[in-house]
């Protein structure tokens, strides 16, 4: 089973129209890696020159911010699911 | 025909525009989007005559505020007043010091009453029937009265650990509240879900750069009672972060226009050691705050773990000089009890953490004590009672008797 990304809708326009987008790996950067291999565009998007995910955009793994985890070299397993949500809300 | 001054919408990391709509970042690179303004117009247009010729409200300085046209929804918002707290510089030791009172605003005791006010005026205008919010109580108060009042209907989504009084306080007005299990980050980010799916006006999500501009007018109303200047610090409660930037882009606004000579302004935050990440960000000079995964304090009003203003806020309070510090909930309730019996005003628990803050500052050398202060007082006390009960004296119980009552006197009292 692979693990489900889900596309914000501001990002959409990457993913063909694609709402979640399936994609394998061992931790979050290798996921998202894998994403943005079926999608380039989406690397300047979701990453700084540092490679780190942008200040304002957030990844959760199954709900949880990945910052609280291990960020990017979070350990993911199959059936796990990444949301990026954009961060500027709230206050 | 357009009667605002609003240019359009600017993201403030990379800059680009967009035109005005319910959008709270860039497409680009996610940053924050920030409402533009036609100042030279508006120099040409705003002067202290014609502000000062309108009703004690927020809208009387309406130019600045992002609304086309009248308000239309909380028009009696603001105008809260500003007091010369002496007793409590007394106890404080500092020679200057002034409260401005946000929590007597106008409807629900708090100043979010002011970004309400802007937000859903502005959710009018685009044509949202149906509107929001994530909150940690002041702001739910907030939404659930004002849109009751325009007859819009609210969602209200806050932690399900919300005091008894703010939930209440929320209901009363009819809106649908939603209790969510988790922190307020995690229903903030579910707003966020919510926003990007539904046709939804969601105050402090995608109606965020016109709502937080309401809070400008906390600034506007300082420097205009102060006789058109500007205080040389001030100390603002943070949550999100958002307020302590708008005051001071106020202050810079009003100098621009030429309304105060000068507006050299050093910027204090005040958090709950239990919820610190901006504080910590300007203490351990770190650029970018550390989220608090979960907030622990008595002030939830300002439990916010990662604030979407927190860089800026940081970042301000750095380049103006001033500095952040953080209090335990035994100084936040003793702090209450403080400015309730040197002022007579009863703050709620993000009052306390900016009296007992200061009073840290003061200690510190951070606030020089012959300088002026004005410290902004944000929430009503009467919607967290809860957190002073162990700090107040207990009544005293007697019989309806004199002999009972003359022992009880603190201070001989001459009798009639």
């Amino acid at each position: 089973m692979p693990i489900r990304v889900y596309i914000p809708s501001p990002l959409r326009d990457q993913t063909q129209g694609q709402t979640t987008v399936h994609v394998q790996g061992a931790s979050v950067k290798d996921a998202l890696d894998h994403l943005c291999q079926q999608f380039p565009e989406l690397k300047a998007r979701l990453f700084d020159g540092g490679g780190e995910v942008k200040p304002f955009l957030n990844v959760y793994l199954n709900n949880e911010d990945i910052r609280y985890l291990d960020n990017l070299a979070t350990a993911i397993k199959d059936g796990d699911e990444l949301s990026i949500i954009p961060a500027v809300a709230g206050g | 025909m357009s009667t605002s001054f609003v240019r359009g919408l600017k993201c403030r990391l990379c800059g680009k525009t967009y035109p005005q709509q319910p959008l709270n970042f860039c497409t680009e690179d996610f940053g924050p989007l920030e409402v533009e303004y036609d100042y030279p117009a508006l120099g040409r247009t705003v002067n202290r005559r014609i502000i000062e010729s309108r009703p004690r409200t927020m809208w009387r300085y309406r130019e600045l505020l992002p609304v086309d046209g009248e308000p239309t929804v909380g028009r009696q918002v603001g105008g809260t007043p500003l007091i010369r707290a002496d007793r409590l510089a007394e106890e404080l030791g500092v020679e200057t010091l002034w409260i401005k009172n946000d929590a007597v605003n106008f409807p629900t005791l708090s100043f979010k009453d002011r970004v309400v006010a802007v937000a859903l005026s502005k959710a009018r205008e685009f044509g949202f029937k149906t509107v929001g919010c994530a909150s940690t109580g002041n702001l739910a108060n907030s939404v659930a009265a004002n849109a009751a009042a325009a007859g819009m209907e609210a969602y209200i989504l806050v932690p399900a650990d919300l005091e008894r009084t703010k939930i209440l306080g929320t209901s009363v007005f009819g809106p649908k509240l939603v209790l969510v299990r988790g922190t307020y980050d995690e229903v903030n980010r579910l707003c966020s879900q919510i926003a990007l799916k539904f046709q939804m006006g969601l105050v402090n999500v995608n109606l965020r750069p016109f709502y937080a501009e309401g809070s400008k007018s906390v600034g506007f109303e300082i420097a205009e009672d102060l006789g058109w200047r500007i205080p040389r610090h001030v100390v603002v409660p943070m949550a999100g972060g958002s307020l302590i930037g708008k005051i001071y882009k106020a202050f810079q606004e009003l100098k621009m226009l030429g309304l105060v000579d000068d507006a050299v302004c050093s910027m204090h935050g005040a958090q709950a050691t239990g919820c610190n990440p901006i504080s910590d960000a300007v203490k351990n000079g770190r650029e970018r705050h550390r989220p608090v995964r979960r907030p622990n304090t008595i002030c939830k009003s300002l439990a916010i773990g990662d604030p979407a203003d927190g860089y800026f806020a940081a970042k301000l309070i750095r380049e103006t000089g001033g500095w952040a510090e953080d209090v335990s909930d035994d100084e936040i309730s003793e702090a209450i009890y403080l400015l309730g019996r040197t002022e007579g005003i009863f703050a709620e628990t993000a009052g306390g953490v900016t009296v007992a803050v200061a009073r840290k500052l003061i200690e510190q050398g951070k606030l020089p004590r012959d300088e002026e202060i004005v410290l902004c007082i944000t929430g009503n006390g009467l919607k967290t009672q809860d957190a002073v009960a162990g700090e107040v004296e207990e009544p005293l119980v007697i019989e309806p008797r004199l002999e009972a009552f003359e022992p009880l006197l603190r201070e001989p009292v001459l009798a009639s």
